[in-house]
């Protein structure tokens, strides 16, 4: 009998080109998502070999990072940016691929728009130079974030070099109380195996809380799997992932339909297959989470106190957890809850979603953005955009006063204009509260669409729970 | 590639575990389309004020530690983003070596694609190399590649782990790429194969 395999190790047997003593795999792939950023290099390497794009066909270009998100029919000032945006376009020009071009009705962050238009399906394997490819597990692909020497293999070759990494179960279980989402999954879950606790490995999610979650809630959590340390993390395919698919531009039809489904349910983890390393969360108490620190993994209930860098284990892990809380200028012991915040941040590749909106648009339907707090809601996508409208939800948001906006990465990462100034606190759906990422000098805080809008609307760190019930 | 076969240099201790591509490289230095430029970037919001003049207490700007090689930082180094810009910004500050308790994945494999050796050490050594390098700052360390070791100015020495594939890489300054091209007629048959023949949907 065969050995029972992993979701992982089911896709990956199957896409292994080459593999030699003392050398990593040579791993073919299926999929190959490009953006401004981590490309430039990368083409010009290519071009200085005199090398075409091996396969176009399998690659799909988007402008995402420094996109502005106001008017789109102005020019870009910062001419930087400008010029990166245009390398982008004479690049895909000169080497023949597709480019979902800014403001074109396909176009968004790469992460959003790769799954809604059924590009990524289960099997799989999917890269980008971008870590939160991470995202694209949630439909049972294998799919990771890559550098630039390897954007460069990819677009010569089709194929990496990898070394098989090892597999993590994380079951999650229990039932979400109301007014939880899947963002406090993932967060508390960081919170417990910290930003570096899955290093070397692919997350495969299982459990009860797993299988009840939409598509949309499930690329959340794979999405900051990197955020502890994976640079995957999986779901297997089931039924709400078929049903997902089921109709999608990219998704296969008709009798490839019909294989493609028989395909897909082969690649659920055997039985009894083994994994290197294994961690559970119960998540039926679960609380809203948010983070207060500088890295994704200082995260806590949003009810508890922020706790005290005396009793961190390490000398090192002290001193990180010190100079957090300088940064943030927060104090051991204080409460959370309440603090002011300055702006608040609906969108990114974690909550930019159209499931994510409708939770914010609930809460603020009928409530103000607090004066003193700036809002900003950037769609994911253009098809996230016009979905929104479609359903009035940016009457919504902008009748509370929040700015509705063009789609892209905006204050996520802050390289395209929208940024927070030096000490001003943000809440954000967002993936990463890094020092400065928001804007130099800035201050965030993560959480939930809800905990955002919430937050928004009284002004300062809210309880959703206390206001839509 | 650069190649890497020695190296001797004082170390340059950052004590702070979990140091983000973010603290390394700030995004707003992304937006460059070459390599060379993006070394003005390095741990820009550490090195300057916001009025752009350097701040002297930071590691890097200390005058003793210009012209050092050998960076001695804390756990899950390079986490975050896999901006390649990270090693770039490093190699072109002069930084040819980094020794953590763990490197995040994709800085790991992104340092070693550009002549920049991660050095994995256990906490004992970690701390033993802080206090060496906060009792003796003029301290100098000898790393040896091709013996994978490193040694101590009292001539104790220590070994360091690192794959085969990647050490030889470094040693001949190999270039991965044309490893990949070299497998051509494999890729061609798998995609015949596999693809075309519908068995990878
Ligand atoms: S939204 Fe943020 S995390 Fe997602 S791709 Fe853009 S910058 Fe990266």
């Amino acid at each position: 009998m065969q050995q029972p395999k992993t979701l992982f190790k089911k896709i990956w047997d199957k896409h292994i080109v080459v593999e030699e003593n003392g050398a990593p795999a040579v791993l073919y792939i299926d999929l190959h998502l490009i953006h401004e950023i981590t490309s430039p290099q990368a083409f010009a390497g290519l071009h200085e070999r005199g090398l075409p794009v091996r396969r176009p066909d399998k690659t799909i270009a988007t402008m995402d990072h420094s996109t502005p998100t106001t008017n789109l029919s102005l020019p870009i000032h910062d001419s930087q940016a400008k010029a990166q945006l245009e390398k982008l376009k004479q690049n895909c020009e000169a080497f023949g691929i597709e480019l979902y071009e800014m403001g074109s009705p396909r176009n968004g962050i790469v992460h959003v728009i790769a799954p809604e238009s059924g590009m990524i399906q289960p099997g799989k394997t999917v890269v980008c130079g971008d870590s939160h490819t991470s995202t694209h597990g949630a439909l049972g692909a294998l799919a990771f974030g890559i550098g630039t020497s390897e954007v460069e293999h990819v677009l010569g070759t089709q194929c990496l070099l990898q070394y098989k990494p090892k597999t993590y179960q994380v079951q999650i279980n229990g039932t979400l109380e109301a007014g939880i989402s899947a963002k406090d999954i993932i967060l508390a879950l960081i919170a417990k195996i910290g930003t570096g606790g899955g290093t070397g490995h692919v997350f495969e999610y299982t459990g009860t809380a797993i299988n009840n979650l939409s598509i949309e809630e499930r690329l959340t959590i794979c999405n900051m799997s990197i955020e502890a340390g994976a640079r995957a993390g999986m779901i297997a395919p089931d039924d709400t992932t078929i049903e997902y698919l089921s109709g999608k531009e990219f998704s296969p039809k008709e009798e490839t339909w019909d294989r493609a489904v028989a395909y897909w349910k082969e690649l659920p983890s055997d039985e009894g297959a083994e994994y290197d390393s294994q961690v559970s969360l119960e998540v039926s108490d679960l609380a809203p989470m948010i983070t207060y620190g500088t890295n994704p993994g200082m995260g806590m209930k949003i009810t508890d106190l922020i706790p005290d860098p005396a009793l961190a284990s390490t000398l090192e892990e002290r001193k990180a957890s010190e100079k957090a809380l300088v940064y943030m200028d927060l104090r051991p012991g204080q409460k959370i809850i309440n603090l002011p915040i300055d702006v608040a941040f609906l969108g990114s590749c974690a909550n930019g979603r159209i499931s994510d909106l409708r939770q914010a648009a609930a809460v603020m339907d009928g409530r103000k953005v607090a004066d003193s707090v700036k809002m900003l809601v950037v769609p994911g996508s253009q098809e996230v955009k016009r979905q929104a409208e479609s359903e009035g939800l940016d009457k919504v948001f902008k009748e509370a006063g929040a700015d509705w906006r063009e789609p892209g990465c905006s204050m996520c990462i802050a390289m395209n204009g929208d940024h927070l100034e030096p000490g001003q606190y943000a809440i954000s759906t967002s993936n990463r509260n890094f020092e400065g990422r928001q804007g130099k000098g800035g201050r965030t805080f993560l959480a939930s669409p809800l905990t955002v809008a919430a937050s928004a609307v009284s002004g300062n760190i809210t309880d959703a729970r206390t206001i839509i019930n | 590639m650069p190649s890497f076969k020695k190296l001797t240099s004082k170390i340059i201790p950052l004590p702070l575990d979990n140091i983000d591509t973010d603290q390394i490289i700030p995004a707003r230095f992304l937006k460059a389309i070459d390599k060379e430029s993006v070394v003005e970037g390095l741990f820009a919001d550490w090195r300057y004020q916001s009025d752009g003049k350097p701040i002297p207490e930071f590691v890097l700007n200390q005058p003793a530690y210009q012209g050092a090689n050998i960076l001695l930082t804390g756990d899950n180094f390079g986490c975050g983003s896999s901006r390649e810009h990270a090693p770039w910004a490093l190699v072109g500050w002069g930084i040819h070596a980094i020794i953590s308790t763990s490197f995040a994945d994709i800085f790991n494999n992104n340092a070693l694609k550009n002549g920049l050796l991660p050095i994995l050490v256990d906490t004992k050594t970690h701390q033993s190399l802080f206090d060496l390098a906060e009792e003796n700052p003029d301290a100098m360390l000898k790393i040896n590649l091709e013996d994978q070791t490193v040694t101590l100015p009292n001539k104790n020495s220590f070994e360091f782990p690192i794959d085969a594939f990647a050490k030889k890489c470094l040693l001949n300054g190999m270039d991965q790429f044309g490893y990949i091209m070299s497998f051509e007629s494999q890729i061609r048959d798998f995609e015949s194969t596999q693809i075309e023949a519908g068995s990878i949907i």
